[in-house]
């Protein structure tokens, strides 16, 4: 089936069968290997990325349902090496260890943030519910995240 | 995991829906928020030939303040029902039960529509709307029809949607003040539950729905009529397992399912009861 997706401000016309899982079309058909595939069940998050400006779970949804529409991969979020504040806050927090929830675990915060921009830890908390790191480096991804905003909420306020 | 190969369509209106189920048959499968369906799909335990995507009528997105009930359109996501202001003020067990859905990113995709359609005992809303007394609106070829929530469920899975009619919009009565509240016990935040409960009370009048405690979602009758005669919680709640058929899993043994519940409904009750 013919689609067209946005992904990271590009248009990509494509030519995909409707059984494609949107994670396996971004990483195999546009080479896109930022976004993991972890549990494939839609239980750890590895393979958030957003729809329309939303985090979802992109194993359990599929290519043509993203025809027409908005995707954004963990690689839309360094411009010119400089990392997004997202990023620069879990690499000044250490909120990653081997890194394999990573990219899904940004894409889920700044997601996150984008609901509410001002979370309490234990919104924080609650809204990465769907995000699984095997690490257990749970503690300072949410160090990461209430960094984040109140970094995002300082140059708003200056 | 991939799904079997299956063949696309996308309907832009509920009639143009029914009649591509009434052209392609019994191995068409309606595809809402695909929370439910896509996974059974990537395991194979459904390989339905053809695919046809509701999720772009947009026009079945709606949460209505409709008088003395809400209405929600079945295409409504279960973050627009957690968030909804309208439900916040007249239906606040809905919203409450639509948090404990999944993870944001689930509630992002998944529809109320899609969620009672499936049917499963161990979903949220399903047995929520039963507490609620809630009726659900579905239409097929020669028109909608209404059926009420504690006629629905069937079986496992099983409803008593036909298989060339959807759900269009979810009604359900305004609580009126009525104190409520919604328990899910889980090992992890975004698993099914093991046993959950979600109950309202306004005086003797109560609803208590049990997630996980049978083939179907179960409205805890025993349990409203006790209150109704003015029985303590602690006594209403011994009967929570009454009208239920808990079976036993990985999770919990029918025994500790049935302990649960009597806790669970304890305690929402007690919290209902301010």
């Amino acid at each position: 089936m013919q689609i067209s997706v946005t992904v990271n401000g590009t248009t990509h016309e494509s030519d995909v069968e409707p059984r494609t899982l949107l994670v396996h079309y971004v990483r195999e058909n546009l080479g896109l290997t930022g976004t993991n595939v972890g549990c494939d069940t839609s239980s750890c998050g590895a393979c958030t990325l957003h729809l329309n400006g939303e985090a979802v779970k992109s194993c359990t949804v599929l290519a043509v349902q993203a025809d027409g529409q908005d995707v954004a991969t963990i690689e839309s979020l360094a411009v010119d090496g400089v990392l997004h504040p997202m990023q620069q806050a879990f690499m000044e927090n250490h909120g990653l260890q081997c890194g394999f929830c990573t990219p899904g675990m940004v894409m889920a915060c700044i997601g996150l943030l984008n609901e509410n921009p001002d979370p309490t830890e234990a919104e924080v908390r609650y809204g990465l519910e769907g995000n699984l790191c095997r690490c257990t480096g749970y503690h300072n991804i949410v160090k990461s995240v209430l960094a984040a905003a109140a970094t995002a909420n300082a140059v708003s306020a200056s | 995991m991939i799904p079997a190969a299956f063949d696309y369509v996308r309907a832009g209106s509920a009639e143009e829906a029914i009649s591509l189920v009434g052209e392609y048959g019994e191995d068409a499968k309606l595809l809402a928020g695909g929370h439910s369906l896509l996974p059974l799909m990537k395991l194979r335990l459904a390989q339905p030939s053809v695919l046809i995507d509701i999720g772009r009528i947009t026009d079945l997105s709606y949460i209505r303040d409709a008088g003395d009930h809400i209405a929600i359109g079945a295409l409504t996501r279960h973050m627009d029902v957690e968030t909804s202001s309208v439900l916040a003020e007249h239906v606040p067990l809905l919203a409450s039960a639509a948090s404990y859905v999944g993870d944001s990113q689930v509630r992002h995709r998944g529809t109320i529509g899609g969620s009672i359609a499936h049917a499963d005992p161990a979903s949220d809303l399903p047995a929520t709307t039963l507490a609620l007394g809630a009726t659900y609106v579905v239409q097929g070829p020669n028109g909608t029809r209404e059926i009420a929530a504690k006629d629905f469920y069937i079986g496992f899975l099983e409803s008593a949607l036909e298989a060339d009619e959807m759900i269009t919009e979810i009604r359900v009565p305004k609580m009126g003040g009525a104190g409520w509240n919604f328990q899910k016990f889980n090992r992890r935040a975004q698993d099914w539950a093991i046993v959950g409960v979600a109950a309202w009370r306004n005086g003797t009048s109560a609803g208590v729905g049990l997630v996980n405690m049978g083939s179907t979602p179960i409205l805890a009758t025993q349990v409203a009529e006790a209150i109704a005669a003015g029985a303590s919680i602690e006594d209403a709640a011994e009967l929570a397992v009454a009208d239920a058929e808990p079976q036993a899993d990985l999770n919990a043994s029918v025994e500790y399912r049935g302990h649960l519940a009597k806790t669970l409904v304890r305690r929402a009750l007690t919290a209902s009861t301010q």
